[in-house]
């Protein structure tokens, strides 16, 4: 964990320096393309996962109660964090 | 909206590939890689943006409400879910909750944490329930960014992508809430990310 977030402390250095090359610019893309292949290889990792497979329909159900109870908590907190504490004032 | 369903595309067809053939290769590695190259990349968008010291100099200490909202509020629904789920514990699902969508650590560390009292197969189910529940949360915030930000605001998005804020979440949290969100999606990744491990531990034991 520490050394990732050492990876995008030396990227933040490394953007500053080379901040007026107009190709930096296109890293939205990058990062797009990068974030595909991520979710493809957590997509091959649990397809020839077999314990998940054979048991998608007992745990499935378990966990998207879990996942939706999780977001939904954070949802509600998040509101309420913002019109507590961030809604004074106007917008940032 | 096209981006995510483009993810999710790419998320079937590796689960696809996965199912028929066996690879070779560790997956997890070549993760890392991967995450590795995201992060760097990430830094160099922030660090080559041209308005990063107006960015930083936003950054406040109440912003620390975000992170401990989002903690409070899943652990909180996660205790809830309990109730539906008899097989389980109020801490086993607090537990599975406090992975944050760090579906790689919290699946691992409930296996391990919960053997010595469970024993090997339930604590393989419940890393395996971990995963999966942890994957769900990053799809959801992956695909309903824009209508998280619509109906509960700019720091929704945020709190949803859990230890992904800085992250894989990151992209869409700048372009639906706004660059200034830059900076505390990123605190608030880096504070999760920290919690993870103390909070799974914590559950596990109790």
């Amino acid at each position: 964990m520490f050394s990732i977030i050492s990876t995008m402390f030396l990227g933040i250095g490394i953007g500053y320096v080379l901040r007026n090359w107009s190709i930096l610019q296109k890293t939205e893309k990058t990062i797009s393309l990068t974030i595909f292949l991520l979710l493809f290889i957590l997509g091959v990792s649990i397809g020839s996962n077999s314990l998940i497979v054979n048991n998608l329909g007992k745990f499935g159900w378990q966990a998207v109660i879990l996942a939706s109870s999780g977001v939904l908590g954070s949802l509600i907190a998040a509101r309420l964090v913002l019109q507590l504490f961030f809604k004074q004032g106007g917008k940032q | 909206m096209k981006g995510s369903l483009i993810v999710i595309l790419f998320f079937c067809i590796g689960c696809v590939m996965g199912l028929f053939n066996k690879f070779e290769f560790d997956t997890h590695t070549v993760s890392m890689y991967i995450l590795y190259a995201l992060m760097l990349q990430v830094g160099i968008s922030i660090g080559s943006n041209k308005s990063l010291k107006a960015i930083v100099s936003h950054l406040h200490p109440k912003m620390l409400l975000i992170p401990l909202g989002t903690i409070i509020g899943t652990l909180l629904f996660s205790a809830l879910a309990s109730l539906f789920l008899r097989q389980w514990s109020v801490f086993d699902c607090m537990a599975v909750g406090s992975g944050f969508a760090y579906y790689s650590l919290s699946s691992i560390l409930i296996t391990q944490f919960k053997e010595p009292s469970i024993g090997l197969q339930l604590a393989t189910e419940l890393g395996t329930i971990a995963l999966l529940t942890n994957i769900f949360r990053e799809m959801m915030a992956l695909l309903g960014t824009p209508v998280i930000k619509k109906y509960f605001g700019k720091l929704a998005p945020i709190s949803v992508a859990g230890v992904n804020s800085m992250d894989v979440l990151l992209p869409s949290i700048s372009r639906y809430s706004g660059k200034e969100m830059i900076p505390i999606a990123i605190l608030h990744g880096i504070l999760i990310d920290i919690s993870v491990p103390v909070f799974v531990s914590f559950f596990c034991n109790l």
